[in-house]
């Protein structure tokens, strides 16, 4: 397949650019976080993003979605990045759609699918304890109980947690914390009986939270996937999620360059230009190239997805590389900007801030270093 | 059968008759075993009958310059046809047959800026193997600044005489022609006074003298000119305009330069070295840092490849391939640090049979180099500054 974006894309890439940039800039994420607003981004906006057919992007025509394709995912996630927009796109339309698609039984795609690419339901995985991301070492116990199972234990860094209605829970059905295998996902609905939602303010004033469940009891409906063998479908499809949030770091990132070049084009001391000093163009430069080789590996890892199989190299490539240029990217433009850079009045500072958290999210450099030198055979 | 399937097919079929075993098995290309390239020209001397035999059977063929039209010298294949005979050529592990400047930059700007007659005089000589050509470009005071140079061509009615000193001219003592940047108008500003001009080495006026470097090796030479004559039949594109090939060359060689081919992975190489414990590399600050070269190794193998799409499907290359020189050099010199470090004390052997004579370290130093020849870093940052993101100069 050619490293290009065929017409189809184009026109979608041209689609999302606009539409984002219109309707959700960086200044509504401001006006949200100064609002203190309980949902973190605006339902309108979300109504809109259905209407476009974005909330379903992923989800196949079957179940009344798009059927894009991760590489279409990829492109409205950029767009995002750049603009920094507000809504649980990631969390359900990619992360839950995703997992939800690839271990769910007809019955549960049918039921959630369709109302996912609607935007009627908000989804989100809640399977990380841990500081750091590492599913495997889900303590939260799923007992077997008559017709069903109680789930006992804690989740945290949920995404759109505050305000999913469905979440797609890991635990621990048999096998010892650390062990791939006795792991189970369960739905788990927001207003079920001993689960305690607590929205965490985090640095990115979006929407996130941690999750107590003290005995909450579940169906055996509730169970999705097979018993005991959540990982095997859960780390396939959380690949194709990670590569997408890829696309979303890369997106911050170019915005992070290219304001930033405008900003040197435009500012003078000295009585010069700033944009002349050799020591900011080569700082400029490269961050340019390590912006254009992250890209690269962004866009044939979502090509890849696209293609099937097992990708983890791909994907963990991606991840990695999109997570150290972002923090590359957002470091350099505030160093760039100055003083300027530092006040809250201007935007970077909400871009440094929202990177570090999609860095982490799912895997960070180190843990996606690892996994490729693993998957890369030492 | 598709054309191109009969066509694999007679090129698998002809490739195995002819062949020579001697030719297949180790890997060519410039970054290593140079002693066993066959870089052609007169004063070229054949490691073997089968490298000879080979070269001469590619030739016939015009498969040693494969989309080179056929009046040229060259097979007159498509580029599709081309990427089967490479991926033929490499199932069986054939050596290039000829490995050449002529081939790899003068052959692109003689068809792109030369005269019929010209590419009729030159190209097939370049195809066969029978000239080898140097670059002239660098001079004492013309380094980064490259269009600064001095050497002078005076008009003398059918040829220019020709005085000056060029620097860093790869292969010069071993080569029979040079193609060259010299000074035609000295009134001009600087980019507008310069010329291409071809000349043969084998003549009185012409003498090289190589320069050894860190690494041992002398890869490059002073070349001085005292009265060397070049007809103005080898005068390439308009006279003062030389500026023009000189810049498309220099975007070739950058692009070239940063697509050295697939460097073997570090990590059979440290696997092998250092042992593996539960399949991991035992030093794991090590594998550390061979995991972040080769995401950025693999990430960048990915950009050349979205670069020649990019290029097939319309796009302008232009100052992009200043970014590929320079990130893909810099990349090469960190990856020869790594391979040092894998090797730990047996990498600073210099000479003897263990170390095939100091092969590591010789590489290892020949890669400072990368970051320097074909406009140093610095300069390819220069131009993505100015030409890319438009800042002010």
């Amino acid at each position: 397949m050619a490293m290009i974006l065929n017409e189809e894309q184009q026109l979608l890439k041209e689609s999302a650019d606009g539409f984002f940039a219109e309707k959700a800039p960086v200044g509504q994420l401001r006006q949200l976080r100064d609002d203190k607003d309980e949902a973190c981004f605006s339902r309108d906006l979300w109504k809109e993003m259905a209407e476009m057919g974005f909330a379903g992007i992923l989800v196949s025509e079957e179940h009344g979605g798009a059927g894009f394709g991760l590489v279409g995912a990829g492109i409205v996630a950029e767009a995002m990045g750049r603009n920094l927009s507000a809504s649980p796109f990631h969390a359900s339309s990619v992360a839950a759609a995703l997992v939800i698609e690839a271990a769910g039984s007809d019955q549960q795609k049918g039921r959630l699918l369709p109302a996912i690419a609607a935007g009627e339901t908000i989804a989100t995985l809640a399977i990380d304890e841990k500081s750091s991301h590492s599913p495997e070492n889900s303590a939260m116990k799923a007992e077997v109980l008559d017709g069903g199972y109680k789930l006992s234990g804690m989740k945290t860094f949920v995404p759109e947690g505050g305000a999913a209605d469905q979440f797609v829970v890991l635990a621990r059905t048999s096998g010892e914390v650390g062990s791939q295998d006795g792991l189970s996902l369960f739905l788990v609905d927001r207003r079920a009986s001993g689960l305690i939602i607590d929205r965490t303010a985090m640095t990115d004033s979006r929407n996130w939270a941690k999750l107590t469940f003290e005995g909450v009891q579940v169906d055996a409906d509730a169970l999705i996937g097979e018993e005991g063998k959540a990982m095997a479908a859960l780390d396939p499809a959380l690949d194709k999620a990670r590569v997408v949030l890829s696309a979303e770091l890369l997106g911050i990132a170019q915005e992070c360059l290219d304001q930033t070049v405008k900003y040197l084009q435009e500012r003078k001391q000295f009585g010069v230009l700033i944009g002349s000093f050799q020591g900011l163009q080569h700082r400029a430069a490269q961050l340019f190239s390590e912006i254009e080789v992250t890209r690269s590996a962004v866009l044939k890892a979502l090509q890849m997805g696209d293609m099937g199989g097992d990708f983890r190299w791909f994907a963990s490539l991606a991840k990695a590389k999109a997570s150290k240029t972002a923090e590359l990217a957002s470091n350099e433009a505030i160093q760039m900007h100055g003083g300027i850079g530092m006040t809250d009045e201007f935007d970077m500072g909400f871009y440094i801030k929202r990177a570090r958290v999609l860095q982490a999210l799912y895997g960070d450099y180190n843990y996606h270093a690892d996994r490729f030198a693993s998957a890369s055979g030492y | 059968m598709s054309d191109l399937e009969a066509f694999r097919e007679e090129t698998r079929a002809w490739l195995e008759g002819n062949c020579p075993q001697s030719m297949r098995g180790t890997s060519g290309g410039l970054a290593s075993g140079e002693d066993d390239i066959c870089w052609g020209g007169r004063k070229f001397v054949f490691k073997s009958e089968d490298q000879r035999l080979w070269l001469e059977r590619m030739a016939s063929c015009g498969w040693t310059v494969p989309t080179w039209p056929a009046e040229y010298g060259g097979g007159g294949l498509s580029k599709v046809e081309a990427k089967v005979l490479a991926s033929e050529m490499r199932r069986i592990k054939a050596q290039s047959p000829l490995v050449s400047f002529g081939i790899w930059m003068l052959g692109p700007a003689l068809l792109k800026f030369g005269t019929h007659e010209q590419k009729l005089e030159h190209l097939p000589k370049i195809a066969r193997g029978e000239i080898r050509w140097c670059q002239g470009y660098s001079e004492p005071n013309a380094g980064s600044d490259l269009a600064a140079l001095a050497t002078k061509a005076e008009d003398k009615g059918d040829h220019y005489v020709i005085n000056g000193q060029k620097v860093w001219t790869s292969y010069a003592d071993k080569a029979d022609w040079i193609f060259c940047l010299v000074r035609t108008d000295f009134e001009a500003s600087k980019h507008n006074g310069i010329s291409f001009v071809l000349f043969d080495m084998d003549q009185p006026g012409v003498s090289t003298k190589p320069i050894k470097l860190i690494s041992g090796n002398s890869p490059f030479c002073e070349t001085f000119f005292d009265d060397a004559v070049a007809s103005k039949e080898n005068l390439v594109g308009e006279e003062n305009k030389g500026w023009t090939i000189a810049k498309y060359l220099l975007t070739h060689e950058r692009t070239g330069i940063s697509d050295m081919g697939i460097p073997t992975p570090l990590n059979a190489l440290a696997t092998d070295k250092l042992g593996t414990v539960d399949g991991q590399i035992g030093d794991k600050m090590l594998r550390h840092q061979i995991a972040e070269h080769e995401i950025d190794a693999a990430s960048f193998m990915f950009t050349l490849e979205r670069a020649k799409d990019e290029a097939k499907a319309g796009g302008d290359m232009g100052a992009f391939s200043s970014m590929l020189k320079g990130y893909g050099t810099e990349l090469n010199k960190d990856r020869h640090e790594l391979i040092m470090k894998v090797n730990g004390s047996d990498a600073f052997e210099w000479e003897g049979q263990f170390s095939n004579n100091g092969e590591i370290a010789r590489n290892w130093l020949r890669t400072k180099a990368n970051s320097i020849e074909g406009g140093t870093t610095e300069v390819q940052l220069n131009i993505i500054a100015k030409r890319i993101l438009n800042l002010p100069a």
